[in-house]
C-alpha cells in the first residue's frame, strides 16, 4: 500500500488558465496524495471551480501541467477521456439526466463507458444507492426528488464509474438548510472510506471534520494552504483573516 | 354559506374538502361562460355562429346529398330535384383515381399492399410496445424497401409502372411520408453540425439551410422540374418525382433542423458537462443525453413542420404531378362533372385534415408521455 501511496494521485504545476484576456488561475501547484480529502475556499470569483474544473478538462488550461493518475492532461481526447473515466465529479445544481430514472442514471456510464453487461450494472447501482441510502427512490425520475435527494444520486451516479477520485463542486450550494447534512453524511462517509476527494464549499464544519487540508483561494492564486486546525484558528494571510471573519459569524 | 368555525390546536388543522359552491358544472359555466356581461355575450354569439353554419352543413352534407346513385352531376340534379345537397356519388365514382391516380387498374393490389405495410411501419414506429422488441422493430423500418419495389415494380417479376401513372393520395403519401421519415435524421445532423465548433462544418450547415429557408418552395420544385436538367450530364434519365422527393425533403429537413437547434439551445450546459466528466465520447452524449432531450422539447415544432410538408406536398401539382387535388381539378372540369367544386374541397380538406390532426394528437400523447416532472 505504501507503495501504491506514493504516486500522488493529482499533480499542478504552473498552472495558468485564461478567459480572453482574464487572468483568472495564475500559477496554481498543487499536489494531491491519494486518498487525501482537500477542501478549497474562497470568496466567488476566485477561481475555486475554474481550478477542480481543469483537473477533468471541463476547463482547458494554457500553460503549465496537470498530471491526474500519471496521465497528463493534454489536447489528445483519448487522454481527457482516460481520465474522466477515473474521476468522478458533483455539481452545485445536481446536473442529472432528467429524461432518465435515477437507476438508468446511475447504470448510463457504465454500460457505455465501461462496457459493463446492463445487468450487472444495475447490480452495483442498486449498491451504490444503498449507500447513499435512496435505494426505494430507483425507478423515479430526477424530477421528482427533493435537492438532496438528488445531490445523493448524483454521488452515487459517480460513485458507478468507481472513480480513484471525487471533485465536488459546491455540492450544497444549492440546497435548501434541511438538506445540507443528508449530503454531507454521506461526504464524509465517503472520506472515512478513504476515497480521495477535492471539494470546493463552504461547509466549515466538513472542512474540520474531514480535510486534510484547506486551500483558501483568492483572486486565481493558492493563497494560503495548512490543516483545517491551522487554518480555522491561527490564519496567516490577512486575507484569509478576512474570508473566514465573514463566513464564521 | 356556514360560517361555523370550529377551533384547533395550533398546528392541528386537518385538510378539509373545498366548500360544495366551488366545484362543479354549473361553477365551472359560470367561472368560464357567464363571468360578466361581455363574457356572456361572446358565449351567446359563439352559440349563435355555430347555429348559422352547422344545421345548413349538415342538411348540405348528409340530409340532402347523393352519396352513389349518380352516374353525373346531371343525374345528382334529377335526384334531389334542385341543386340543394352534396352530389357525394363524384368521389364515389373517381375514388380509384383519388386514391391511385392513373396506376394501372390490375396492378392497384400491389398499392394496397404497400399501404398496409406502410401502416404497420407507422405502427411500430409510433407505438412502444411494438418498438421495443427489436426484430418486430427491424422488421418494421425494412418494410417500406419492400413497398418501394412493390410501387415501382420492374424487378420480382413485377410489372414496372413509370412515377407519372402515380397520383392522388398514393402520391401525396409517397412524397409526404418519405419526406417526414428521411428529413428527421438530416435534420438532426444538419442542427447538429450548425452549433459545431468546427466552422467548416458549422459555415457549410448554415449556408445550407438559410439558402433553402431563403427559397420559397415552389421555386425549389420549378428547379427540380426545370433547372436541374440544365446541370445534369445530358441524356442521365432523373425521374422527376425522385427530384421532388429531394426538394421537399431538403425543404423540410432545413426547417425542422432549426427547430432542433433551439431545442439544443435549451439545453442547459451543465447537461454536457455532466455528460464529458463521466467519460461520454461525443456521439454518446448527443445520442443518450443531448438529443433525446432537446427532441422532445422541439416535438411540437417539429411536428408542425411535418404538418406543413405533408400540406404542401399540394404544391407538386404545379410542376404537373397529380396529387388529390390535381386529380379532383382535373375530373370537375370532366363534361359530366362540371360546374362541381365544393364536394371536391369539402373531401380534400376532410382527407388531409384527418392526416394531420392525427399528427397533431400524437404529438400531444408523446409530449405527456415524455413529460418526466423536470421543465427543462
Amino acid at each position: 500500500m505504501a507503495n501504491n501511496n506514493d504516486k500522488p494521485a493529482i499533480v499542478i504545476a504552473g498552472m495558468h488558465k485564461w478567459y480572453g484576456d482574464f487572468h483568472v488561475l495564475r500559477d496554481i501547484n498543487l499536489e494531491v496524495k491519494k486518498g487525501e480529502r482537500i477542501v478549497v475556499c474562497g470568496p466567488s470569483g476566485s477561481g475555486k471551480s475554474t481550478m477542480i474544473r481543469c483537473i477533468n478538462r471541463l476547463e482547458e488550461h494554457q500553460q503549465g501541467q496537470i498530471i491526474v493518475d500519471g496521465i497528463e492532461l493534454t489536447n489528445d481526447i483519448k487522454k481527457i477521456d482516460e481520465v474522466r473515466r477515473e474521476v468522478g465529479m458533483c455539481f452545485q445544481h445536481f446536473n442529472l439526466f432528467p429524461h432518465l430514472t435515477i437507476l438508468e442514471n446511475c447504470t448510463l456510464a457504465p454500460i457505455w463507458v465501461r462496457g459493463t453487461p446492463k445487468k450487472e450494472a444495475e447490480e452495483l447501482a442498486m449498491h451504490f444507492l444503498e449507500k447513499v441510502k435512496i435505494p426505494d427512490q430507483a425507478m423515479k425520475y430526477p424530477g421528482q426528488l427533493s435537492g438532496g435527494q438528488q445531490q445523493r444520486v448524483a454521488i452515487a451516479r459517480s460513485l458507478c464509474m468507481k472513480p480513484r477520485t471525487i471533485l465536488f463542486d459546491e455540492p450544497t450550494s444549492a440546497l435548501d438548510p434541511e438538506m445540507i447534512k443528508e449530503v454531507l453524511d454521506v461526504m464524509v462517509e465517503l472520506a472515512e472510506e478513504g476515497m480521495t476527494m477535492i471539494c470546493v464549499t463552504h461547509e466549515m464544519g466538513f472542512a474540520r471534520k474531514v480535510a486534510d487540508r484547506v486551500i483558501f483561494m483568492d483572486a486565481g492564486q493558492i493563497v494560503e494552504e495548512n490543516t483545517p486546525a491551522e487554518f480555522f484558528d491561527n490564519p496567516q494571510n490577512e486575507r484569509t483573516q478576512l474570508f473566514l471573519s465573514q463566513i464564521l459569524h | 354559506m356556514s360560517t361555523e368555525t370550529k377551533n384547533y390546536e395550533p398546528g392541528m388543522h386537518p385538510a378539509l374538502p373545498p366548500p360544495a359552491n366551488s366545484v362543479g358544472p354549473v361553477r365551472w359555466m359560470r367561472d368560464n361562460l357567464f363571468s360578466s356581461a361581455s363574457n356572456t355575450f361572446l358565449t351567446l354569439l359563439g352559440v349563435y355562429l355555430v347555429y348559422l353554419i352547422l344545421p345548413p352543413f349538415v342538411q348540405w352534407a348528409f340530409i340532402d346529398s347523393v352519396v352513389l346513385g349518380a352516374e353525373s352531376r346531371k343525374e345528382c340534379l334529377a335526384i334531389m330535384g334542385e341543386d340543394r345537397g352534396a352530389c357525394w356519388s363524384f368521389v364515389y365514382r373517381r375514388w380509384g383515381q383519388f386514391v391511385y391516380g392513373f396506376y394501372p387498374m390490375e396492378e392497384r393490389w400491389r398499392v394496397n399492399v404497400a399501404f398496409i405495410l406502410t401502416a404497420i411501419t407507422i405502427a411500430v414506429v409510433l407505438i412502444e410496445k411494438l418498438r421495443a422488441n427489436k426484430q418486430i422493430l427491424i422488421a418494421g423500418v425494412l418494410l417500406p424497401v419492400a413497398s418501394y419495389f412493390l410501387i415501382v415494380g420492374g424487378s420480382f417479376g413485377l410489372v414496372d409502372v413509370p412515377t407519372n401513372k402515380m397520383g392522388g393520395i398514393l402520391l401525396t403519401l409517397i412524397v409526404g411520408l418519405s419526406g417526414i421519415f428521411v428529413s428527421l435524421p438530416i435534420s438532426i445532423m444538419l442542427a447538429l453540425s450548425r452549433i459545431s465548433k468546427l466552422p467548416i462544418f458549422s459555415i457549410m450547415a448554415t449556408i445550407f439551410i438559410e439558402f433553402i429557408r431563403g427559397v420559397p418552395l415552389i421555386t425549389l420544385l420549378f428547379i427540380a422540374s426545370t433547372l436541374l436538367s440544365y446541370f445534369l450530364p445530358p441524356g442521365s434519365n432523373f425521374d422527376l418525382l425522385l427530384r421532388v422527393l429531394i426538394m421537399v425533403t431538403i425543404f423540410s429537413a432545413a426547417y425542422i433542423a432549426e427547430v432542433i437547434r433551439g431545442g439544443l439551445a435549451a439545453i442547459p450546459t451543465g447537461q454536457y458537462e455532466a455528460a464529458d466528466a463521466l467519460g461520454l465520447s461525443y456521439w454518446q452524449s448527443m445520442r443518450l443525453i443531448i438529443l433525446p432531450q432537446a427532441l422532445k422539447i422541439s416535438i411540437p415544432g417539429i411536428v408542425g413542420s411535418f404538418i406543413g410538408l405533408f400540406k404542401d406536398t399540394t404544391l407538386v401539382v404545379i410542376i404537373g404531378l397529380l396529387d388529390p387535388l390535381g386529380i379532383g381539378m382535373a375530373a370537375i372540369s370532366t363534361t359530366e362533372w362540371a360546374g362541381l367544386s365544393t364536394e371536391l374541397y369539402v373531401f380534400i380538406g376532410l382527407f388531409f385534415f384527418i392526416f394531420c390532426f392525427g399528427m397533431s394528437r400524437y404529438s400531444m400523447h408523446l409530449e405527456k408521455k415524455l413529460h418526466t416532472g423536470h421543465n427543462n
